[in-house]
């Protein structure tokens, strides 16, 4: 109870911080405040439609936020994932390319979905093997692998891949309807992402609590040095848990070009990897806290589209607000921390 | 300069560094401070150097209180330290750290302190040449650069923490002579050291410390059983204990080296038998952690051989050791053993080596509350290791060891425990022996070993400089050994 307590008076805490420097840029910026706030209500949830596209959003941040529970669990900063949810989008779309006449979809999507995890997965092991084999830091193996990762993307999408006569930003072929995942055309959304999502969670929540790989990832990370007591070998956990990670952003990527572009672009990944890293650390790495943060997030991002036309406000305002956010909730945190630090010497004093 | 301390104190908590020391280090001397580890000599020096804060007492430099916080305000009164690792710049050359703290604005002035520089290397004898990277330097050519600079900074009284460990001979000899010569110039040097032999060639004067308290103050010349007994204490008598008959070996190391600590581990040759208690004696940071991570597989050696129960270990992984029944157990129980943030029920579920997928929850959390009843532990299974006493961790990690282990290696394994709970892990581990698991154990309370160990292996500066069956020896060969008398 105390610490629920203590938990949302941090909330509530960030909560003001957050717009009170939201609006105090709103105001520099010379726009009505909550004229702004009331758009970005509006241009998410203010109808199914919208509320659809929210929810195109939140699945792939929420599986992405998922998959770096594993790596938060045993310490791991998988700044990587980004990355990873563009292989995992490279390589749905190599399968699918053998599809494009639209024969056996089923078999041609499920193998897409299947070659979408393992290149993730791929991919995170990449990074995983820099770390436990060459001591590389996983943030800069990470990050390198990113900007190879859009590299490999933008070379495909110009050079191998691209659309007969043509090579443009705007990706490659589109795929034939029998490849796109099925959706409600009302909202545009598909149930199988939807379904996908929800095993996930479930799947995240009962493999952190209870089986023993969670146990072990859980122990690794909070002590590394004490790994040898418990016959623990932390290079393979570690790699275990990058698989994971990769294989839900490679998830992702799957359902970024099955479910919502229906091809490849340069931006497939839409930053969705970074966004999941500041969703986890929000929702203090608890799996059931990180989905409504992950919603949260997919609000602000929808929302703000429409403020440029609306406000003639620039769209990035969701940026502002998210990165205010995550800096307040570390302040916050960090302030908190502090304290208890002062607490405890005075008690040792 | 006339240095007097004043019934100082410095607690930590319950714990009393320095419980009111009183001394007077007079100008033109030098003057040791000696006593074995955990004495309070280095709490004592940072506090005359402004490292570290007082609980209470009074500084007087010159008849006159000082009250000053920082080793920089120190540094104004005339008082500087020499820390036991060199506080420099190892990518900049000698010259550029002798300038730091000395020169300020854009003015070139390496000329006028490249001269500076030179006669006082000359001036000292010593062997340093201004334009070599720090980085190549060895650790006595550091500790030479570091003396100078502070000189530079007009140091009036020079502390020295252990400045004989890691140098050379030769370098000693140079150290010392510079010691002297500062002193006969009217400056005061206090060299503080558990280096019987170093103090006596060196100091004027000598005071001892032992649990805080100033044991006592001796003028040369010295007797060094008066000075091994202010160190130490009287020993009480030594209980004994049922006989345990030894089979096998166990553990055979043959001329391992191993790197770490302080000082490393050179030419280890030793053999230990199954249901033997070893104790290893010595001050601490000797060699004792550096063996006791080898024979556990925590670190590989460079050099040398280790068979456990007959067949060779070195360069295997860690599960090889495990799985040959070693276990070991560090010193920082909540750093290197335990997992904070864990609850001893998961700590449990950690330790089961079954083969399922899933946590037996329920298994882990029935294992944590018998097994908390039968170590006596101060929690409950939810607990999270970290809240508990160290006494209680201590419990707690002799209650996740397995039952047939073969060689249990620990490092102080009462260290910060009260009497009645470190008389109860001894007890737990007689049963060990009893079963003919060897025990391993590191400890800096004499006393100690020679109640509850078989057989002492004596540590100092890295090697093995005794090895006796307990009843063979006595507390005075052995204080004398541990400061490197054999």
């Amino acid at each position: 109870m105390e610490i629920f307590i203590r938990y949302s008076r941090e909330f509530i805490l960030t909560l003001i911080v957050v717009f009170a420097f939201t609006t105090l840029i709103l105001l520099l910026a010379g726009a009505p405040p909550l004229a702004a706030y009331y758009q970005i209500f509006k241009g998410s949830l203010g109808s199914w439609m919208k509320l659809g596209h929210v929810i195109r959003v939140w699945i792939p941040l929420t599986l992405c936020s998922c998959g770096l529970l594993y790596t938060f669990r045993i310490n791991l900063w998988n700044i990587g994932v980004e990355g990873q949810v563009m292989m995992g989008a490279v390589f749905t779309t190599f399968v699918l390319r053998f599809g494009m006449d639209g024969h056996m979809p089923l078999m041609y999507l499920c193998a897409a979905f299947v070659a979408g995890i393992a290149g993730g997965a791929i991919w995170a092991l990449i990074a995983g093997y820099l770390k436990t084999k060459g001591g590389i830091h996983e943030i800069f193996a990470g990050l390198g692998l990113n900007f190879v990762a859009q590299a490999i993307i933008l070379w495909l999408i110009f050079g191998p891949w691209k659309r007969s006569g043509i090579a443009s930003m705007s990706g490659t072929e589109l795929l034939p309807r029998e490849l796109w995942l099925p959706y409600v055309s009302h909202i545009r959304l598909s149930p199988v992402g939807l379904t996908l999502v929800a095993i996930a969670i479930v799947v995240t929540a009962l493999m952190l609590r209870y089986t023993k790989t969670g146990l072990y990832l859980r122990a690794i990370g909070s002590n590394l040095n004490a790994a040898h007591m418990f016959d623990l070998d932390p290079r393979i956990y570690m790699l275990i848990a990058m698989i994971f990670a990769g294989g839900f952003a490679g998830l992702a990527g799957s359902i970024q070009v099955t479910g919502v572009y229906h091809r490849l672009l340069p931006a497939i990944s839409s930053n969705y990897g970074y966004l999941a890293l500041l969703v986890v650390m929000l929702s203090n790495y608890n799996v059931w806290v990180s989905p409504a943060v992950a919603f949260f997030f997919a609000c602000l991002n929808v929302g703000s589209i429409q403020l440029p036309m609306m406000l003639q406000l620039d769209s990035s305002l969701s940026g502002v607000i998210q990165g205010a956010l995550v800096l307040a909730a570390l302040a916050v945190h960090a302030w908190r921390m502090r304290s208890k630090l002062l607490e405890e010497q005075a008690d040792y004093e | 300069m006339w240095i007097e301390l004043k019934d100082i104190h410095k607690h930590y908590g319950s714990v009393k560094a320095n419980n009111g020391v009183t001394l007077t280090v007079k100008p033109g001397t030098i003057h040791g401070i000696l006593g074995e580890n955990g004495a309070g000599k280095s709490t004592l020096m940072k506090i005359l150097a402004g490292y570290i804060g007082k609980t209470s007492g009074k500084i007087l430099v010159n008849g006159s209180v000082e009250d000053y916080h920082t080793p920089a305000q120190a540094a104004k009164l005339g008082i500087g330290m020499l820390y036991q690792e060199p506080l420099d710049f190892p990518p900049l050359t000698v010259l550029d750290n002798f300038m730091i703290g000395q020169t300020w604005g854009i003015k070139n002035q390496k000329n006028f302190f490249r001269k500076e520089l030179e006669s006082l290397i000359n001036h000292f004898d010593f062997t340093l040449y201004a334009d070599d990277t720090v980085k190549r330097l060895t650790v006595g050519e550091r500790q030479q650069l570091e003396i100078l600079r502070l000189l530079a900074l007009g140091i009036e009284v020079l502390i020295l923490d252990e400045p004989t460990t890691g140098i050379s001979r030769e370098q000693k000899e140079a150290l010392f002579q510079a010691l002297r010569k500062f002193a006969s110039e009217g400056k005061s040097v206090i060299l503080v050291s558990h280096k019987l032999q170093d103090s006596e060639a060196l100091c004027d004067t000598i005071t001892i410390l032992r649990e805080g308290v100033v044991t006592g103050a001796v003028d040369q010349p010295y007797d060094e059983d008066t000075l091994l007994e202010m160190m130490f204490g009287v020993p009480p008598g030594t209980p004994s204990r049922s006989a345990v008959e030894y089979g096998e070996t166990v553990l055979s190391m043959k001329q391992v080296c191993g790197t770490g600590g302080r000082t490393g581990l050179s030419d280890c040759t030793v053999s230990i038998k199954q249901g033997e208690m070893v104790g290893l004696a010595g001050l601490e940071g000797s060699g004792q952690g550096v063996f006791l991570r080898l024979a556990g597989g925590i670190t590989q050696p460079p050099a040398g051989s280790i068979e456990l129960l007959g067949e060779e270990v070195q360069g295997k992984s860690l599960h090889a050791f495990k799985k040959a029944g070693v276990v070991f157990l560090p010193t920082s129980r909540l750093e290197e053993g335990l997992m904070p943030g864990l609850s001893i029920t998961e700590h449990f579920a950690l330790q089961s080596h079954d083969d399922g997928f899933f946590v037996k929850w329920h298994e882990a959390s029935e294992t944590a509350q018998t097994r908390i009843k039968k170590f006596r532990v101060m929690g409950t299974p939810e607990s999270a290791v970290e809240s508990l006493s160290g006494g209680n961790q201590q419990r707690l990690l002799l209650s996740l060891l397995s039952k047939d282990s073969s060689l249990l290696l620990l490092e102080q394994p009462t260290r910060g425990l009260d009497v009645e709970s470190a008389n109860w892990v001894w007890q737990h581990l007689h049963k060990y022996c009893l079963r003919r698991t060897s025990v391993v154990f590191s400890s800096s309370d004499l006393d100690e070993i020679l109640m509850v160990a078989d057989r002492v292996l004596v540590f100092f500066d890295g090697r093995i400089v005794k090895d006796v069956r307990k009843n063979e020896t006595n507390i005075d060969e052995l204080t004398r050994a541990i400061v490197g008398r054999v």
